[in-house]
């Protein structure tokens, strides 16, 4: 059984409807992404499996359990950690503290994450463990960020656009530590327009369209059929 | 605000630890109740700040559970004859109690919905103050409460009040200074983020209210001994008007800042009564010149001048 389900997921804000029947799973330890142009859908697929934005059908089964509809941070302490957009980090509290308040012990007997790890995964963030959030470069908030979902021990890492933004050097860097994380055994679903990001990491893939997702298959499927992106990733 | 306590914070305290310490020795009736006064305004301006500044929600009752602890010392001292201490543990567990309760009801909510709430229970609170006549005394006030011998005297009570007030204020540092404080923080900037990363914010708004309501009972029951009486007028809403007033003069956004608000504005009343009759006058200006230029109180303005100073070194 997969690890995650997403099942028929339809959920709207207010009168517009975003996703129409969202389908898909998550096996332990795998890599899936969500790819699309602005507006398909992909963030409001995470919103709707985090709980942000509770679908209004459909279900999401998380190692067997239902959770859709279930409040952000049952979710959260359920093992599904969330990396917005536009890191959301507390630019108020300091690096250190930004970690601090999402720790959450882990399941016994599976590897824990405290800062000692977090830092050794990011060692940037060490130097400046005690400045405040809010004057981060963009690309140390994005680590901040990740580091921070860590600190809760999840066992399922939502990303949304983690590479947008930010310079291609530290994209790389980026990109480099997602792997670190997927090796280690954390799932990953990640919602991307960055292509070379995603064919690199995710053992599967699903291009979303107007709610939808069109075409599913794995990076090298991908790789060959160059016509499918152009079809729908190109302006 | 977050952090640990700096040196300069450390030396600050005892200091002023240290000269309330020695205000007795001043030899003046006026100025032990004032400062005694003072003391226990700085503790409800302090607890208020939990929910305003640590939380983000506005209170417009908060001086219901100053009364419900003052009402509760006095009545227990006094109609039941019960001794210090267990009249004192009273006040506080019903004040918790009660704070529980209507924090329960209120966290459901946010913002205006939020404060009109905690104004309406606070008026509830003040109705049964003021018909419950047989026990509270109504509107003639809860006349002669009996403080315990010990501390009958001005100058024991003072001593006594200040240990109370000087341990309280130090949990409510330790409380708003640990992993919790921090998480209310989160929730204050951003209760969205706070959720999803796995803080449940209605639990921790529930929290800081129910911290807020027992250091504020704790801050009544010294005011029923110190007046040896309690008025309906400590539930009343302006009451609970003049206690945020405290917290946004002194600044919302440090934990010391309420306390100075509330020293500074009940110096500033006592100062105006002796020239002029008009001082809601005066405090609607004061009010006004904090909002427009003062938003982070005189904390704000402190380390403002701080920075400045600093810069041109």
């Amino acid at each position: 059984m997969a690890q995650l389900e997403a099942r028929n997921l339809h959920t709207s804000y207010g009168l517009s409807r975003v996703l129409f029947g969202v389908s898909f799973e998550v096996e332990q330890g795998s890599c899936i992404a969500l790819i699309g142009r602005n507006g398909v859908g992909k963030t409001t697929t995470m919103r709707s499996l985090i709980g942000l934005t509770p679908p209004s059908e459909g279900e999401v089964v998380w190692e067997g359990r239902q959770i859709a509809g279930l409040a952000p941070h049952t979710v959260a302490k359920l093992g599904i950690g969330f990396v917005p957009e536009d890191r959301r980090i507390f630019p108020e509290l300091t690096v250190w503290e930004n970690l601090d308040i999402a720790r959450r012990p882990a399941e016994p007997g599976r590897q824990a994450w405290g800062e000692d790890e977090v830092f050794d995964l990011f060692p940037d963030l060490k130097d400046i463990q005690s400045r405040a959030g809010g004057v981060l470069s963009g690309g140390q908030q994005q680590m901040l960020t990740i580091a921070r979902s860590l600190m809760g021990n999840p066992r399922l890492l939502l990303l949304d656009e983690p590479s947008e933004g930010l310079a291609p050097r530290v994209v790389e860097t980026l990109r480099e530590r997602v792997r670190t994380l997927k090796e280690s055994g954390l799932s990953i679903v990640l919602a991307e327009q960055n292509l070379g990001f995603v064919l690199a990491l995710s053992d599967m893939c699903h291009i979303m369209e107007k709610g939808e997702i069109v075409y599913s298959g794995t990076p090298d499927h991908l790789r060959e059929n160059r016509d499918v992106l152009d079809r729908h990733l190109t302006l | 605000m977050t952090g640990r306590m700096t040196r300069p914070v450390l030396a600050a305290c005892l200091t002023v630890l240290v000269l309330l310490a020695l205000v007795p020795l001043l030899e003046s009736n006026y100025l032990i109740d004032l400062f005694n006064e003072i003391m226990i305004y700085a503790l409800f301006a302090l607890s208020l700040n939990v929910i305003i500044g640590y939380s983000g929600n506005v209170s417009f009752g908060h001086a219901a559970y100053f009364a419900i602890g003052g009402y509760t010392m006095a009545i227990l001292l006094t109609t039941y004859e019960w001794s210090l201490l267990p009249a004192f543990a009273a006040a506080v567990a019903f004040s918790f109690a009660c704070s529980a309760v209507v924090a329960y009801f209120c966290t459901r909510l946010t913002d205006i919905y939020f404060a009109m709430l905690t104004l309406a229970f606070s008026m509830l609170v003040w109705g049964v103050a003021f018909k419950w006549r047989s026990m509270t005394g109504g509107d003639d006030g809860f006349v002669g409460v009996d403080v315990p011998a010990f501390i009958a005297e001005r100058v024991p009570f003072y001593y006594f009040s200040l240990v109370v007030i000087a341990t309280a204020v130090a949990v409510l540092w330790v409380i708003c200074h640990s992993a919790f404080g921090r998480a209310l923080l989160a929730v204050r900037e951003n209760p969205v983020r706070a959720g999803f990363v796995g803080i449940n914010t209605r639990l921790m708004r529930w929290w800081a209210f129910v911290v807020a309501g027992t250091f504020a009972g704790i801050a009544g029951s010294l005011f029923a001994m110190v007046h040896r009486g309690m008025y309906t007028e400590s539930a009343f809403w302006p009451e609970s008007a003049t206690v945020l007033i405290m917290t946004l003069l002194g600044g919302m956004y440090s934990f010391f800042g309420p306390a100075i608000g509330a020293a500074s504005l009940f110096l500033l009343e006592r100062l105006t009564n002796e020239y002029t009759e008009y001082w809601p006058l005066v405090l609607g200006t004061i009010l006004l010149a904090i909002l427009m230029f003062l938003p982070e109180g005189l904390a704000g303005l402190a380390q403002a001048v701080r920075r400045q100073i600093l810069r041109g070194r």
